[in-house]
């Protein structure tokens, strides 16, 4: 009936839009599970329902709120409305401290306690997370 | 001041000079015959200038003249002289100007190199060329002047970023910028000859120098940026899927399909549509990768100045970059006759074919990445990130059978053949499988993905490794690059596999014991340094029986007022063992990290062969 050229097409072309196909499937399915949200301690309080999924946290670190042990260090993360409580173990980077910028990453407990796998490092005194910055401007 | 004024006034001399080609070009295209000397001297007569504009720059830092603004926002007095020089393009200004500087040198390089080529071809490349050297004159001069002048001079600069203070960082943006901007030669190239419709062998051996060229400055200057990394942010990974990282990974990975396409384009004169679109595509994201790191739309290291007019600039810029290309591509090009689209399934034009749909997907995992969150703030303001488990979950299941085509897509010859000595390969294989098992079986997670992934880089490790005994090698380039490679992520994978940490946090005088580590710190000291004060902590490590005394630093350094920590690295043949040390304020702990990286070395090592096997491919050409 066709050609053997044509045949040979017909199914390259198949394999290209199978290919084509597989791959959007797998990205967006892999977004889908590892995409990374950002929220401020507000957001965090209106949340619909808390699925355990990693998510970001930033604000102001308190002041007088940091206690460092030999495992843990515990500080309050707040954007001057409403606060949480930030578990950590791990780097922390040298610009953390009381009354500056920072971004945590990791789980929410519950809705005033968040257990953080990670410390974003800022370089520079001056810098603030852009997303910290706008959470910071919203409320 | 006065070297800041002239390399104002290089600069829109330079601008001037740059419509002279273009008119010059222009007529001169008309004509046949003679090739219009005039074109050669202005294209120099421009460099020159671009050079003073930059020694300009250069000697404002050096001499830490603070009327200009550049200088005054990058530098300080007490900086060490060869940081002061690195601090020219270590800011937007002085970077942009590096790459009109490239830009420039390249398209004189070019009017050397092609004096073999047609004559319309050349002028029409350095048409092309001269549009976007005209779009960073104009840039530079508008919107990132270098030479602003401020009044009254203050008595003091604000400093350089102290994390940037390093040699390694000091040499990444000419190394990369010189593999960015070859690309642009490629582009300006292909677009020429595109309309002249000479895409063809003769232009593919000609155009191969450029895109080698271009290929081995990028992999090293993605290395660079890597290794500091590495060493500097103290957080000993090399790399983070950071999307400053990734807009340098994604030309890269452009620019190797391109590689293999212009050989195919070269013995068998198809995949013409291939190389266009390749060629296109990687001056592209090498422009969206400055539009990218320099507009501040990505929030890491590399991004202090955003200001959005700067972004806007290079966004229409890009845009129009893309509309003329494009617009030639479908007018001029029109798609090869018959021979081209029925490859033999086994033959190496098509094992090049499927490393490019490989190449390809890559590229889109890294740019979906790096782009989607920035399209989902513009359109939704929801703030996401997206994180190294995306792309290990989509990129490493299609690294296993990718590394096995690798490995057998060289032994296939052109239009078609046989596979020979289907038993060895076969033998190999099993031989990596169980390799890979032996290796592997003492690891509890992913235990089956792990073992595939380590057997098919084996498999790709063993064949190039014999393949450099075997009489009949015939490119030899091509092996040590697959064969670096290999290599490359073996010890990536060991590395990941192996490496043990141990983060805790000290007071000066404690310890840390458990069964393995025995971490003491034992003293800290200080000590003055010409722009900065240095904490020395002084630890005592046992691990598995061997002492050894680290001393990791805190530096507070003076201008800007930033504390930076620097890692001590105890670098071996097969273990970097790897010890990073963070202050908290008003705190008596001390936050300690201790790593243990089996194959840091060989990461860098298999980079460099590498581009090792591009330089050899390169002076294999030359000889011919």
């Amino acid at each position: 009936m066709y050609g053997r050229k044509v045949k040979f097409r017909f199914f390259f072309v198949i394999l290209v839009l199978l290919t084509l196909i597989l791959s959007v499937f797998l990205v967006l399915k892999a977004l889908e599970e590892n995409v990374v949200f950002f929220k401020s301690p507000s957001d965090v309080k209106f949340l619909g329902e808390l699925k355990n999924k990693k998510i970001r946290i930033g604000g102001m670190v308190k002041q007088d709120s940091i206690e460092m042990s030999a495992n843990e260090l515990n500080f309050i993360i707040t954007d001057f409305k409403n606060e949480i409580n930030v578990s950590y173990s791990g780097v922390v980077p040298n610009l953390f401290s009381e009354g500056k910028g920072v971004v945590a990453e990791g789980y929410l407990k519950d809705r005033s306690f968040f257990q953080a796998s990670k410390i974003l490092a800022k370089h520079d005194e001056n810098y603030m997370p852009p997303e910290v910055k706008a959470a910071l401007e919203e409320n | 001041m006065i070297y800041s004024l002239i390399g104002y006034y290089s600069l829109i001399i330079g601008l001037f000079i740059s419509s002279f080609i273009f008119f010059f070009s222009i007529k001169n295209f008309r004509n046949n015959k003679i090739f219009d000397v005039k074109i050669v001297n202005f294209s120099f007569l421009q460099l020159f200038l671009v050079i003073v504009s930059f020694l300009g720059l250069i000697l404002s830092f050096v001499y830490s003249d603070f009327s200009n603004e550049t200088v005054f926002n990058n530098s300080h007095t007490t900086k060490p002289l060869f940081y002061k020089i690195s601090g020219t393009w270590g800011n937007h200004e002085g970077s942009l100007l590096l790459w009109l500087f490239v830009l420039t040198l390249f398209i004189c390089v070019f009017i050397l190199k092609s004096k073999n080529q047609l004559k319309k071809y050349r002028i029409l490349t350095i048409l092309f060329q001269q549009i976007i050297i005209i779009g960073f004159f104009v840039f530079l001069l508008t919107s990132s002047n270098p030479f602003n002048y401020i009044f009254p001079t203050p008595n003091e600069g604000l400093g350089l970023n102290p994390i940037l203070q390093d040699p390694a960082l000091a040499i990444h943006p000419p190394i990369l910028y010189l593999g960015y901007v070859g690309s642009s030669i490629i582009f300006s190239s292909v677009l020429s000859a595109t309309v002249l419709k000479d895409v063809s062998k003769t232009w593919a051996i000609h155009i191969k120098n450029w895109v080698l060229t271009s290929w081995i400055f990028l992999t090293l200057g993605i290395l660079l940026g890597s290794i500091w990394a590495y060493y500097e942010l103290g957080w000993g990974g090399f790399w983070f899927w950071d999307p400053v990282e990734n807009v340098s990974l994604m030309p890269w990975l452009a620019l190797t399909t391109l590689l293999h396409c212009i050989s195919v384009l070269e013995k068998r004169y198809t995949l013409q549509s291939w190389v266009i679109i390749l060629s296109i595509t990687t001056f592209t994201l090498s422009m969206c990768g400055t539009f990218l790191v320099r507009s501040g739309i990505l929030n890491s290291v590399h991004t202090f100045a955003n200001d959005p007019e700067r972004g806007l600039f290079i966004l229409i810029f890009l845009f129009i970059l893309i509309s003329i290309s494009l617009f030639i591509f479908f007018v001029f090009h029109k798609s090869e006759k018959q021979n081209s689209i029925l490859f033999s399934l086994l033959s190496k034009e098509s094992s090049i074919l499927i490393n490019n749909w490989f190449m390809m997907y890559f590229l889109s995992v890294v740019l979906v990445g790096t782009v989607y969150p920035i399209f989902l703030q513009v359109i939704s303001s929801e703030q996401i990130s997206v994180g190294p488990p995306f792309y290990h979950k989509l990129i490493i299941p299609f690294l296993i059978p990718f590394l096995i085509f690798m490995a057998i897509g060289p032994k296939l010859k052109w239009i078609k053949s046989e596979l020979d000595e289907k038993l060895n390969l076969l033998i190999f294989f099993l031989m990596s499988i169980l390799m890979s098992y032996l290796i592997t079986k003492k690891i509890s997670t992913d235990f089956l993905i792990n073992t595939m992934l380590i057997g098919s880089a084996f498999y790709l490790f063993l064949i190039t490794t014999k393949d450099f005994f075997s009489k009949k090698i015939k490119n030899i380039s091509q092996n040590l690059a697959h064969f670096g490679f290999s290599l490359l992520i073996l010890s990536i994978l060991f590395n990941n596999i192996f490496s043990r940490e141990i983060i805790t946090n000290l007071r000066v005088g404690e310890e840390f014991n458990n069964e393995k580590f025995q971490i003491e710190f034992s003293d800290l000291k200080k000590f003055e340094k010409k722009n900065y004060i240095s904490f020395k902590g002084i630890f005592l490590i046992t691990d598995q029986g061997v002492k050894n005394e680290f001393n990791p630093e805190l530096r507070v350094y003076n201008q800007p007022n930033i504390i930076t920590s620097e890692a001590d690295i105890k670098t071996s043949f097969w273990t970097d063992k790897f010890i990073t040390m963070n202050t908290l304020q008003n705190e008596e702990y001390f936050n300690i990290r201790y790593q243990v990286k089996p194959f840091m070395l060989w990461i860098w090592i298999s980079v460099l062969l590498i581009s090792l096997g591009g330089t050899l491919s390169l002076f294999k050409r030359r000889s011919l």
